[in-house]
């Protein structure tokens, strides 16, 4: 492991104690109240589900033209942060939406690209799995597909109802509401180097475990 | 020379299919079935669902290609015939561009099944304007068979086959069946509001675009071993 996992390990954790304790100090939204707070989870995972999506893509195109296999576990190591975080942001998506549109879910642009964003990446994880021998390159070819849908949705954005707040909602925050949220959106951010960092490791392991099996066959 | 490729590979697929005419015959069963089942499912006392025929179409369109991009790449397997194809010292893009249009013509022929079938069964007056649903099938056709045939094409390998070509397929290709559906559904509206059908279409036309440069760009890569 490089020398600054454990430190940032340790920062990542105290910013997982202390984020809770900022978030239920910060104040009452006036018309939501106190449902209004999952924002300060549900921001942060979706930002870090799309980072994670474009992790996988960019390194899924440097394999398949590179063919380096260290941008491939790259790759698979972003797809399953994907899966996680998509999680995340579609369970805590709907708490909200309950409570402040009276739906659980709506056919909104922004909600249908998440959705099926996490479902190319499940398909990913997939294929991976079951697909055997071969299968990297295939998935490779499967996470480039899945990033360039994601802009083409944004597009239908202005035939669509949509009801989902905005990007412009963000810049606009008041500090006590700004200084948790981005609080919180560093610890994600963290979370996620974090575990990629370990995934990567994994795999590499397993890596040069096969490589030490071919050599003591030989 | 490449639109030779093209043709050459084109023409032997046809020539295959004529023979036994196996996977066109299987392909516009099932999408027969398909369409019964729904309308089995959704017809209720000689009245179908306002608005259902769209989405049914595109169903059926979706399922059977499915089922045809499966079934014409299982037979190179079994023949071992694509790995030749690939051996051959021909341009990559040529081979999946004679392929693409092979499964697109099989796709074209269902569905020139599919829409009267449709149209009888729930009531829908899918022909006052048929040179708009023509762009609509046709634009609709290529991009989800420009990625289908990519897949199928990659999973030759695959051990799991048959079940992750729709599970690969089906997210990656709904932003097209989406704009399918809505276009279709626009179509049958009874005063025509040509804007939105012609936004539609050109949503279809830039997923094209992108579905074929992006499938012509990886297929070369993805087959080589």
């Amino acid at each position: 492991m490089p020398k600054w996992f454990v430190p940032l390990a340790v920062v990542c954790a105290v910013m997982f104690a202390v984020s809770p304790v900022l978030i239920a100090n910060a104040p009452y939204e006036s018309t939501m109240g106190l449902v209004q707070k999952i924002f300060y989870v549900h921001l942060p995972s979706a930002w870090v589900f799309l980072l994670g999506a474009i992790v996988c893509g960019i390194a899924s195109a440097r394999f398949l033209f590179k063919g380096d296999p260290r941008q491939d576990r790259l790759a698979w190591a972003a797809a399953e942060l994907v899966v996680v975080f998509g999680i995340i942001t579609l369970v805590t998506g709907p708490l909200w939406a309950r409570k402040a549109w009276g739906v659980w879910w709506q056919w909104d642009v922004r909600l249908t690209s998440s959705l099926m964003g996490w479902m190319v990446s499940v398909a990913y994880l997939l294929l991976r799995q079951f697909g055997g021998p071969g299968s990297e390159k295939l998935a490779a070819g499967l996470a480039l597909f899945g990033m360039a849908n994601v802009p083409f949705i944004y597009i239908s954005v202005n035939y669509w109802r949509t009801i989902h707040p905005t990007t412009s909602v963000v810049p606009t925050l008041p500090t006590s509401f700004g200084l948790p949220l981005w609080f919180s959106a560093i610890a994600f951010l963290l979370l996620f180097v974090l575990l990629l960092r370990m995934r990567v490791r994994l795999e590499e392991q397993r890596a040069t475990l096969d490589t030490l099996y071919l050599s003591a066959d030989a | 020379m490449f639109t030779r490729i093209v043709w050459l590979v084109l023409r032997k697929d046809l020539m295959v299919e004529i023979r036994s005419l196996e996977i066109a015959y299987t392909t516009i069963f099932f999408a027969v079935s398909c369409v019964l089942v729904f309308a089995f499912a959704l017809v209720q006392e000689g009245r179908a669902p306002t608005d259902g025929a769209a989405g049914i179409l595109w169903i059926a369109i979706a399922f059977s290609g499915t089922l045809a991009l499966g079934r014409t790449f299982e037979r190179e397997r079994q023949a071992e015939t694509l790995k030749a194809l690939l051996l051959a010292p021909a341009a990559r893009p040529a081979i999946y561009v004679g392929k693409l249009l092979g499964i697109i013509g099989l796709m074209a022929v269902t569905e020139i099944v599919l829409v009267p079938l449709v149209s009888l069964f729930f009531q829908a007056p899918f022909f006052t304007r048929p040179l708009w649903l023509a762009a609509v099938l046709l634009s609709g056709t290529i991009g989800f068979a420009a990625v289908g045939t990519l897949f199928a094409a990659m999973l030759v390998r695959a051990r799991t086959r048959d079940v992750l070509l729709p599970v690969l397929l089906y997210p990656i290709t709904v932003p097209v069946i989406i704009a399918g559906v809505r276009a279709t559904a626009a179509l049958l509206q009874p005063d025509l509001d040509a804007g939105i059908i012609q936004f539609w279409v050109a949503l279809l036309v830039c997923f094209d675009v992108v579905f074929v440069t992006l499938a012509l760009w990886t297929f070369e890569p993805v087959m080589t071993d």
